[in-house]
């Protein structure tokens, strides 16, 4: 995939204006959100759980180096093969050589976001193997050839009537006068159509929630089965993974696992949760003969020991994503990259650089609910801020920003002229807006005033009302 | 030093700012990883033996498994044929080949047609053994063998899953200890928790996305031998 977070604000105006995303992303609020809620409140330990989470990864990220050592050594123990990659190019041409060793002509694949940055499927596709999305969101993008707009929802940008559309076009060869009106429906035809792929693949590649260095495992977190039949009924196995999946032991990711269907689907535990230990073993009757796992860099060593080194700690979970106020606006296509929301706009201008990925960390009001959400506690804010700092610093924000921020700043320092200013401010707005109580226009602030208007303020600074001894008796007494 | 291990392993060394053999740091590691210690368990697992089993019937429930009770192993192959019928499915099962389920009388109930082995692309309906369930989330877990394999959890749009109440366990972390004082670790360990489902269209739960679009577990009120 073209990363398009360059153009996040053309991509976002043209989000605001489609009314099917609208009524698409209008569902987000009462199932995530809802859901993980009522999760969390049959769960009194929720806070100590985010903070031994938060420790476990810190952990890992401190000994990196020797936890994938570990890993790779009990992989190979197994009977497993380690293939390490640089860049997403290194990535590819390592899945792509396993294929061939294997005689491979067709691919199955569960769901993966760090393969979506990869750009594998289409890349595997290129050179003569076909190659099959086979969790249901991602079957329905692939038809569509459109990237995924959520992590763990890849579709939730569509409705059901656009994805009956794309099966009614790629499933040629059934009744065409078919019903396929309802989720049921949809649902049903996927199953019996990917059966066959299940079925017929020579190699299967799935991703992995968690690679575990205590046993060499990896670990698919899944709800459909897909990721299972995709991984136990072909001759060989690929699991592609980043570094910074690994775990140390079962009882670490057991601990995680607490956290993260809790955050992501407000499920207490997923449908499937599988771990894979090398290739079948001496009398297995099923199972892969080649297990290989991809160990993928791609930009993440050089983020360890910066300030936005806290992003590896994430797991994936969507649950930032779910509560942020900009996603639910514009949706997971204007970040222009993989991983949308508040977590793609803390990591992807470490990995693909702040030239193109400037606007993400700009595309937040700081309300915090992400952090506040994060079963990792990642401090999204504080990372979002740092870039723009870094944005700031590298001249990258238009001028006239930067000049209007330096005049604020060069205010802010010199306390009594800004509380003149503030006070007079503050009167000539409330005499314009004293009529509605609201201003609709307002020169320079346009970007406001141009999709909603501003209440006027009372006419008073909030330090003249002080001093006048308006104000609340106690906290417990706020009006 | 340019191959791609050494450069990423070299590359997370610099930015952590340590050296290639740090004593100090592989000893941590060591330890960690051979004493395996436990996180913080949830209090919800606190309920004694038979409050576990209830807790495991209770959580298995609410995500849309089904379970029925049994006192005897005797009483499988009914309860297999009952379930069957209650859903209009075909009366026959493809059956784990594995030691426990050998000693059920399977020949007594013979409208149920019985096959055993790894599952096909044609077969309806499994009936595998667990080796434990986890009463915290109602979660199996299942391992992969010669008497067990994966794909009867997931071909089959039916999955019945024979488990021993003294198979329940609180806690994942007690899962692990079983599976550890059993042996190497398998090819493949399923953590199962309903049946198969997805949210992928409006986000309306459907289930039967992939795998079994029915999860009914036989919980055996009978201790081992």
């Amino acid at each position: 995939m073209q990363p398009t977070a360059h153009a996040f604000p053309e991509n976002a105006r043209a989000a605001l204006a489609d009314a099917r995303l609208r009524k698409a992303l209008g569902t987000m609020k009462s199932g995530f959100q809802g859901n993980r809620a009522a999760a969390i409140a049959r769960m009194p330990e929720w806070e100590e759980l985010r903070e031994e989470g938060r420790r476990i990864k810190d952990h890992v990220l401190a000994h990196l180096d020797v936890y994938l050592e570990r890993f790779e050594a009990r992989v190979v123990a197994n009977g497993g093969h380690v293939h390490w990659a640089r860049t997403a190019a290194e990535a590819r041409e390592a899945v792509l050589a396993i294929c061939r060793q294997a005689g491979a002509r067709s691919v199955t694949k569960g769901k993966s976001m760090v393969t979506e940055e990869i750009g594998l499927t289409p890349f595997l596709e290129q050179h003569g193997l076909q190659t099959v999305e086979t969790d249901l969101g991602e079957y329905i993008i692939q038809l569509r050839r459109e990237p995924p707009s959520h992590i763990i929802a890849p579709a939730v940008h569509l409705t059901r009537d656009q994805v009956a559309e794309s099966f009614r076009r790629a499933h040629g060869g059934l009744d065409p006068g078919r019903p396929l009106e309802e989720a049921r429906d949809l649902t049903d035809e996927a199953r019996a159509v990917l059966r066959r792929k299940f079925l017929e693949a020579d190699v299967g590649i799935t991703g992995a929630n968690f690679l575990v260095a205590e046993t060499g495992s990896t670990v698919i977190v899944t709800n459909e089965g897909n990721g299972d039949l995709t991984q136990s009924l072909p001759r060989v196995h690929v699991v592609v993974a980043s570094l910074e999946k690994v775990v140390p032991t079962l009882e670490d990711v057991s601990t995680i696992l607490r956290l993260l269907a809790r955050s992501a689907t407000g499920q207490e535990f997923t449908s499937y949760t599988t771990f894979s230990t090398g290739p079948r073993r001496p009398g297995d009757p099923d199972g892969p003969e080649e297990f290989h796992v991809v160990l993928v860099d791609n930009g993440r060593s050089a983020l360890l020991g910066t300030e936005s080194q806290e992003v590896l700690r994430c797991i994936r979970c969507s649950a930032c994503i779910n509560h942020c106020p900009i996603y639910a606006a514009v949706g997971g296509h204007a970040y222009g990259w993989i991983v949308p929301g508040p977590i793609g706009a803390a990591l992807t201008p470490g990995l693909l650089g702040l030239e193109e990925a400037r606007h993400l960390p700009n595309a937040s009001t700081f309300c915090g609910r992400c952090e506040a959400v994060c079963p990792m506690k990642i401090p999204l804010p504080k990372i979002m801020r740092h870039w723009r700092e870094k944005e700031h610093a590298a001249a990258l924000s238009p001028t006239s920003y930067r000049y209007g921020l330096g005049a604020w700043a060069w205010l802010a320092r010199r306390p009594s002229l800004y509380r003149t200013g503030a006070a007079l401010a503050a009167r000539l707005l409330g005499r314009l807006g004293r009529d509605r109580g609201r201003l609709v226009r307002l020169p320079f602030a346009d970007g406001w005033t141009d999709w909603r208007d501003l209440p006027a303020p009372e006419g008073k600074t909030f330090f003249q009302l002080y001093a006048e001894g308006r104000r609340p008796n106690s906290p417990g007494d706020v009006r | 030093m340019t191959d791609p291990r050494s450069q990423i392993l070299g590359a997370i060394r610099r930015s952590l700012r340590r050296s290639p053999r740090d004593a100090e740091a592989e000893e941590t590691v060591r330890h960690r990883l051979d004493h395996h210690p436990r996180n913080l368990i949830p209090a919800r697992t606190a309920v004694g033996p038979d409050g576990l089993v209830e807790l495991f019937v209770a959580q298995a429930t609410a995500v849309a498994a089904t379970v029925e009770r049994l006192s005897s192993p005797e009483e499988i192959p009914d309860a297999v044929l009952r379930f069957l019928a209650g859903h209009n499915l075909r009366p026959a099962a493809r059956v784990a080949p594995a030691a426990v389920l050998d000693a059920v009388p399977w020949e007594r109930t013979p409208t149920l047609d019985v096959t055993r082995g790894a599952a096909s692309a044609d077969d309806l309906t499994s009936v595998t053994p667990a080796l434990a369930g986890i009463a915290e989330t109602g979660t199996l877990m299942l391992v992969s063998g010669p008497e067990t394999p994966t794909g009867l959890n997931f071909l089959p749009d039916n999955h019945i899953v024979v488990l021993r109440r003294d198979q329940v366990v609180a806690t994942y972390e007690d899962g692990w200890d079983r599976l550890r004082a059993a042996g190497a670790m398998p090819r493949t360990v399923n953590f199962i928790t309903g049946p198969s489902r997805t949210a992928d269209i409006e986000q309306q739960i459907q289930l039967g996305a992939h795998g079994p679009r029915r999860l009914h577990i036989l919980l055996l009120d009978v201790q081992e031998g």
